[in-house]
């Protein structure tokens, strides 16, 4: 087993009267991607900035990379990482270029690897102009630079696709994955979640401090028991056999000629067996519940029981999950 | 130690860029010379009058030009850093607050120095090859000037960090910027002038002249008229007159002024949450 790169144990943190985390726990280890994501004011940035060191909980233990972050041995630990911040701002009135290697120079490396970096985000042909001419996605490109500066061990980056375009967004997953194969643990808040699912191995739904849930995309599935949606075209409501009317739920658009199945996992392949049998079908797509879906889910009410329950046994249902998904 | 020297670049290489140096090297220049050639204009003459005359008016002029030229230089160092998110990433970097602090000191440091040399000194090597003054003595008064009003300046960039790291908004800063150099200027020798008047000679000569020392505008002028041995001190100065401070004394005292605040600065940036 190796050590984990990250680890919260039980950790509170409050500002004044306002506990902004509640018994915190988690651990994160090597070439590990972690979503974590929560509303505005979950606690987020706050457990960040535990991790970085800038502020110390109140209970609990930090560790990251075997240093404690607030430490003030901890400058070699402060070589290793690499963080975005949320709505990074840099000098404005300096170059891409004088920016990066003004931190680089502080992390210790060198203008060799500034050059490579600012090639690797794309900003090789802006890198000579001030930085306030940039736009929103090339600050936050010359931010991921930043983060990127020597190969770093763990990467904690809030927010890092706001403002990037498609295909700067796909390449910034490419060097999420590159990196990660690498052995980088990366810790990765977001609010856009299309396009994260591929590239988490386990995310943490948090919410007014609280963790509400931990686990990869499957599990959560599974704690979280949403339907499978299957949609189908081409068969009438009407003439459906009455055991699959129990699944159905009319569509709102009424525009729309499909007719939509949501379907327990556990059921997911017997209703299909009885779906395909229709004589009319046309067409049918599956859509297993996705992150946005999961979020919504445990970020309702409703979940914390739910989940507290499904967590407990988690044991012997993870082992059905395997059968059903 | 390089990373000392890393943050004082960036600093010094901020002030050339923002043409810091460059403006106050010139406001500099033309006060000195102006004062010295056309400082006498008001009594009918133009030209050189002496070199006491020009070291005394200038130091007069520089009491109130400096502080508020160091103030509006460092006001902005650690509030602007904090507003515009730059400080959250600094800290996250290898380096201590402390280092961080001293760097940018450093650098602004260097700026107010090197612009007093460049400045006073155009002036000096005017009046040395004009060759209306004693070669040495003119070398003399001139680099104690330099000197002193570099450290002068370094004192209210020191006043002027405790300020940026006390609170929470730029123009809170430049508020209290203002009616720091507002009391330092003018209030506090006002003030020392109303107690002598009112004191009536109750309360020791000693005691009232040690006060001089909590004004460092004060102090710096001191500096310079023991150096040019001036006959007659002007104002709040009369009380140090003839009392014997010598230099090394006074130089410890603006030391004091320049440590004292950098050490509230640095306790106050290390208890500061981002």
């Amino acid at each position: 087993m190796s050590q984990p790169i990250v680890e919260l144990c039980a950790v509170d943190k409050s500002y004044g009267s306002n506990q902004v985390l509640k018994n915190m726990s988690f651990s994160l280890k090597a070439g590990e991607v972690l979503g974590l994501f929560g509303h505005n004011g979950a606690g987020k940035s706050t457990m960040m900035k535990l991790i970085l060191g800038l502020i110390e909980p109140d209970a609990g233990s930090v560790v990251a990379l075997g240093h404690t972050p607030t430490d003030m041995g901890s400058q070699t630990y402060r070589r290793q990482f690499g963080y975005l911040p949320e709505n990074v701002s840099f000098y404005d009135q300096l170059s891409g270029l004088d920016v990066l290697s003004y931190f680089a120079k502080l992390k210790g490396y060198r203008t060799k690897e500034v050059k490579r970096l600012l090639n690797d985000v794309g900003l090789t042909e802006s890198a000579k102009r001030a930085v306030k001419t940039y736009s929103k996605g090339m600050r936050q490109r010359l931010g991921l630079a930043q983060a990127l500066l020597g190969e770093p061990k763990l990467l904690l980056l809030d927010e890092p696709t706001v403002g990037l375009d498609p295909v700067a967004t796909e390449d910034f997953y490419h060097m999420v994955d590159r990196l990660k194969d690498q052995g980088c643990a990366v810790i990765l808040c977001s609010h856009v979640l299309p396009g994260v699912e591929s590239h988490i191995d386990r995310a943490m739904i948090i919410k007014k401090g609280k963790q509400v849930t931990l686990g990869t995309l499957k599990e959560l599935r599974h704690f979280a028991e949403l339907p499978v949606e299957i949609k189908v075209r081409g068969v009438q409501v009407s003439t459906l056999p009455s055991a699959l009317m129990n699944y159905v739920q009319i569509s709102t658009k009424s525009n729309d000629p499909s007719v939509c199945f949501y379907v327990a996992q556990q059921e997911k392949l017997s209703v299909l067996r009885q779906l395909t049998q229709l004589p009319d079908i046309q067409d049918l797509d599956i859509r297993q519940p996705s992150l946005s879906d999961l979020y919504s889910y445990f970020q309702s009410e409703e979940a914390q029981t739910v989940t507290t329950e499904a967590q407990t046994q988690s044991v012997p249902l993870a082992s059905r999950v395997e059968v059903t998904v | 130690m390089s990373q000392l020297l890393i943050v004082a670049s960036k600093e010094f290489k901020d002030g050339f860029r923002n043409r810091w140096i460059i403006a106050i090297t010139l406001i500099y220049a033309i006060f000195s010379l102006g004062l010295a050639y056309f400082g006498s204009a008001a009594s009918g003459t133009v030209g050189f009058t002496s070199l006491e005359t020009t070291i005394i008016s200038l130091a007069s002029l520089a009491v109130i030009l400096i502080p508020l030229i160091a103030l509006m230089l460092a006001y902005n160092t650690f509030v602007g850093e904090y507003e515009q998110g730059t400080m959250l990433l600094l800290l996250t970097y290898p380096i201590s607050r402390t280092v961080l602090l001293l760097g940018k000191f450093l650098g602004q440091a260097v700026i107010m120095l090197v612009s007093a040399i460049l400045g006073f000194g155009v002036a000096a090597m005017a009046i040395i090859i004009n060759g209306e003054v004693d070669t040495t003595q003119a070398l003399t008064a001139f680099s104690w000037f330099i000197v002193s009003a570099s450290l002068l300046g370094w004192i209210f960039i020191a006043l002027a960090y405790v300020i940026s790291l006390s609170v929470k908004e730029k123009s809170q800063a430049a508020g209290l910027a203002l009616v720091v150099w507002f009391f330092f200027v003018l209030v506090y020798d006002l003030g020392l002038l109303a107690l002598l008047v009112v004191e009536n000679g109750a309360i020791s000569t000693q005691f009232l002249s040690s006060l001089l020392f909590f004004n460092p505008t004060d102090v710096f002028r001191l500096i310079n008229y023991q150096v040019i041995n001036a006959s007659e001190y002007s104002g709040v100065l009369q009380l140090a007159q003839g009392n014997g401070n010598n230099l090394f004394s006074l130089l410890m005292v603006m030391s004091g002024w320049i440590i004292i605040p950098l050490a509230i600065s640095s306790i106050i940036f290390k208890k500061r949450e981002v």
